[in-house]
């Protein structure tokens, strides 16, 4: 075992503030991406289907009128 | 097996495809991550030389590996796009700049933490971090360019102009360590005595890359999927999926 201890690891030998200030950004960058990417989706999605109702709305419309 | 390609080179096929795809990538990045960080935090020795602070390798490496090969893959599908007019690259080259960006700029700042402790300094304007930070720079200038430009046909023969002319780009920060003398160290992966210690490094590194390209594959796949909704909206295939969803 490298590790005598959690304390120990998570010094990482005095380079903690190094180590740790990498894979945190990175797993906040993977995080935020995976983030944008479904929030765009799902802007998307809910446009789309407001398009799809307001297209029905119209023909709605047409055919009353 | 006669196997159709061309087939999914329409937005429409690929577009279900990708859907079948992203569990999979998704499934394999998420163990390959997590083997990889077990290897690279709990099985990996401390290194000799730069004792713990050496373990930022294993998100540096596969990071750089990635923002360079990011480029290489949307310069290429951007210039299919644009030679042989096909939409479906050209959305794949828009769907890769992101996550390109991104790797980039992870290369950058886990350089900047590792060169500190081992370097005393953040940054210099070495040929390797130089030409890195300039990658970056391509990355959003394509963005950029895509973004200011409405008619996404244009955007994309735009942006495969300048992906392609920043292509130049990658073999010099490929071999700017060669080239100059840099202070960034040489494409030496093992900085250990011991064979035993190089291996255990090593194959967290490698698996770390491994999972690192599945999990962009997933995400660009994603990426790509909306753009197709996006500018495909107005098709009939898009209108029968509208009607199946409600």
């Amino acid at each position: 075992m490298i590790w005598a201890s959690w304390s120990d690891f998570f010094s990482m030998g005095g380079y903690g503030f190094y180590v740790w200030g990498s894979y945190l950004v990175s797993v906040a960058c993977i995080a935020g991406e995976i983030a944008l990417v479904f929030n765009r989706k799902r802007t998307l999605l809910k446009h789309l289907s407001l398009i799809h109702e307001s297209t029905k709305q119209e023909k709605r419309n047409e055919t009353t009128s | 097996m006669a196997i159709n390609w061309f087939k999914y080179s329409s937005p429409a096929s690929f577009y279900f495809l990708a859907g079948k795809m992203i569990p999979l990538f998704s499934i394999a990045a998420t163990i390959l991550f997590a083997a990889g960080l077990y290897i690279g935090f709990f099985v990996a020795p401390t290194d000799f030389q730069q004792g713990e602070a050496y373990r930022i390798i294993f998100i540096h490496v596969p990071a750089a590996w990635m923002s360079m090969f990011l480029y290489v893959v949307m310069a290429i599908w951007a210039g299919i796009g644009l030679a042989f007019n096909t939409r479906l690259s050209s959305m794949m080259a828009t769907a890769i700049a992101p996550t390109g960006a991104m790797f980039t700029f992870l290369a950058l700042w886990t350089g900047a933490l590792w060169g500190k402790p081992m370097w005393g300094t953040w940054w210099v304007w070495d040929a390797r971090l130089t030409s890195e930070l300039i990658l970056l720079f391509l990355y959003i200038g394509f963005m950029s360019l895509q973004a200011a430009i409405d008619d996404p046909r244009r955007a994309d023969k735009a942006g495969a102009v300048i992906a392609l002319v920043g292509v130049v780009n990658i073999p010099i920060i490929y071999f700017s360590v060669k080239w100059w003398n840099t202070l960034h160290q040489g494409a030496t992966v093992s900085v250990t005595q011991s064979p035993k210690m190089a291996t255990t490094m090593l194959t967290g590194m490698l698996i770390m890359s491994i999972a690192c390209w599945m999990y962009a594959i997933a995400v660009i796949l994603i990426r790509t999927r909306t753009i197709i909704l996006e500018r495909e909206r107005h098709t009939a295939w898009v209108g029968e999926l509208r009607g199946v969803a409600q």
